[in-house]
């Protein structure tokens, strides 16, 4: 079987998000960036399931070479080769392209991402390469089984989840428990080192949306602090002045 | 040139988040002189479907069908398509969700679109058409300007404040919209669903009250529910706590679980790591109970109070029962 899992190169969820360059790009200074939360789920389990079939995994971004540390961390957890698309990804229509434009050329059994960017949280990517190669997707999945060509597949839909079968080749948009984190072990980091990374320029792709300018959220204001033994009386203020009740 | 509204059903009815989407739709057309078209898929009843009129639609588009029984973002996008052809429209707006964004997605690809997921107010539509969005989970925004033909929207929660004022009073002419659809959609068997019934949705929620590591044990969440089924809140509980299976999976609110933007979120002992304020954050009035003055959530909240939750509970709870 063959699996493609794509990572994003994203900053690490604790990071303070500042702009520069007039508020049109972000500040990367003393900003971590790791793999996407979702996709490292995804990835997780994209090793699993090639363990439990003999198969391959490939390990695609789309992105500039900033992100092969990150890259080549996928590879140490267990992905044997990957392409980076040599691009700044202009939205998700562009990003979709050029993912589906690879996974054209290799015919993928499989396609596993997260279910969204923590960047830009759009959750669509799954749902475009998809339809742009004619085939299913799901998102977000919680639980991924495959027995041959039939794949079992729990997903969160609202307020519970869904336990569907489907046939391969698919899309999936990935979220916890599918697996757990993998952390590379001192072997899968020097292997890594040696295992193909190869770069490919972008397809082109008509210009969809423009980025204008970043903005921050209007600064919090100070926290009403109300006495324990009054706790009471919070109910009311949120009725009256807050009026949310 | 007409706006498609996509709006969800849940039982048959229009959920809230969609009547938002249905407001947000009608404001755009307004803006860009078009028609407000509604399209539902699912069953439900030209009764239920008319309300769409009460917050600027003219006429809903009704597609049901045995097969579309089943969330199918698949064939649901096929349906938008047609409807967007059909009515010649030429903006598509949806409601930010796990279906909104899968039929959102395929349709972009469908139509050649842009698409812009997140949208959190109406967009500007002199000298091109630009949205705002939110992006590193609500920590910030970002302006961008569609200049594709078709425009494709999906727009979150809170986007847009909903005016009641109107309700009962405008209906919105129902048809039924009969779509082509392909087999190649319905390859998927569903084996089993499992929804939580009787319980309010967290996504849909206008209050909710939460629960962190401070609740001590999953023994200990009934004053929590208390105060909950007094406000007719949803429950919903920190990442370690779903971790720790106290409470169900898709009680777990934060950055790597459900995003929530109730008008009142109600945190009972979670100190409010950045991850789980990443959830929140789209909330409109934020308390925060902990026994640690120091806890960072304070920091993100509007209201607080410092002391022992299962002491301050039982006393919300017999204030809300007050007031209800």
């Amino acid at each position: 079987m063959k699996i493609l899992v794509c990572i994003t190169n994203v900053p690490d969820t604790t990071s303070k998000i500042t702009f520069t360059d007039n508020d049109t790009k972000l500040n990367k200074n003393g900003v971590q960036f790791i793999i996407g939360p979702y996709d490292d789920y995804a990835l997780a389990r994209g090793v699993e399931l090639k363990e439990q079939t003999g198969g391959t995994l490939t390990v695609l971004h789309v992105g500039e070479a900033d992100a092969e540390p990150q890259i080549r961390k996928a590879l140490a957890i267990g992905a044997d080769d990957a392409i980076r698309v040599n691009a700044e990804p202009m939205d998700s229509y562009f990003t979709a392209v050029q993912i589906a434009d690879i996974a054209r050329q290799e015919n993928y059994d499989l396609i596993l991402m997260g279910r969204e960017s923590i960047d830009y949280n759009s959750g669509v990517v799954h749902g475009l390469v998809a339809e742009m190669l004619g085939i299913s997707s799901y998102s977000p999945v919680m639980k991924l089984d495959i027995s041959g060509n039939t794949v079992t597949i729990a997903r969160e839909i609202d307020g519970g989840k869904e336990i569907l079968t489907a046939n391969l080749p698919l899309v999936l948009g990935c979220q916890e428990p599918i697996a757990e984190w993998k952390i590379p072990n001192m072997r899968g980091i020097m292997t890594a080192r040696t295992k193909p990374l190869k770069v490919v320029e972008p397809v082109s792709v008509i210009e969809m949306t423009e980025p204008q300018h970043y903005s921050l959220p209007a600064p919090k204001g100070a926290c009403k602090m109300i006495p324990a033994s009054e706790a009471g009386t919070l109910i009311r203020l949120l009725q009256t002045e807050a009026k949310v009740l | 040139m007409s706006v498609l509204i996509y709006i969800e059903l849940d039982n048959g009815s229009i959920k809230k988040t969609s009547l938002e989407t249905v407001a947000y739709g009608a404001k755009v057309a307004a803006q860009t002189g078009g028609q407000a078209i509604v399209l539902a898929i699912g069953k439900s009843d030209s009764d239920e479907l008319e309300k769409a009129g009460d917050f600027g639609a003219e006429k809903v588009l009704h597609a049901s069908d045995e097969k579309l029984s089943h969330e199918n973002s698949m064939a649901y996008a096929d349906i938008l398509v047609q409807a967007a052809e059909s009515t010649q429209s030429k903006i598509i707006i949806l409601p930010k969700s796990g279906l909104g964004d899968a039929m959102a997605a395929r349709a972009a690809a469908k139509l050649k679109a842009g698409i812009v997921s997140g949208v959190t107010a109406l967009p500007e539509t002199e000298g091109g058409f630009k949205v705002t969005r939110s992006i590193f989970t609500g920590k910030a925004f970002s302006t961008v300007e569609i200049k594709s033909d078709i425009k494709i929207l999906v727009v979150k929660k809170n986007a847009i404040e909903l005016d009641e004022s109107s309700v009962g009073t405008v209906k919105a002419t129902v048809e039924t919209f009969s779509p082509q659809l392909r087999d190649a959609d319905f390859q998927a068997t569903v084996v089993e669903v499992e929804k939580a019934s009787g319980e309010v949705s967290l996504t849909e929620a206008q209050v909710i009250v939460s629960g962190g590591r401070g609740m001590k044990g999953p023994e200990n969440w009934q004053p929590l529910v208390d105060l909950a089924n007094a406000l007719g809140a949803a429950t919903g509980c920190s990442k370690p706590v779903s971790d720790l299976d106290w409470r169900p999976h898709h009680e777990h609110i934060g950055q790597t679980g459900i995003k929530v933007a109730p008008n009142l979120y109600i945190a009972c002992g979670i100190s409010g790591a950045i991850q789980h304020l990443a959830g929140v954050n789209g909330s409109k009035c934020i308390v925060v109970i902990n026994k640690d003055p120091e806890a960072p959530f304070f920091k993100a909240a509007d209201y607080g109070i410092v002391g022992d939750v299962f002491e301050i509970l039982p006393k919300l709870t017999e204030a809300a029962r007050a007031i209800k």
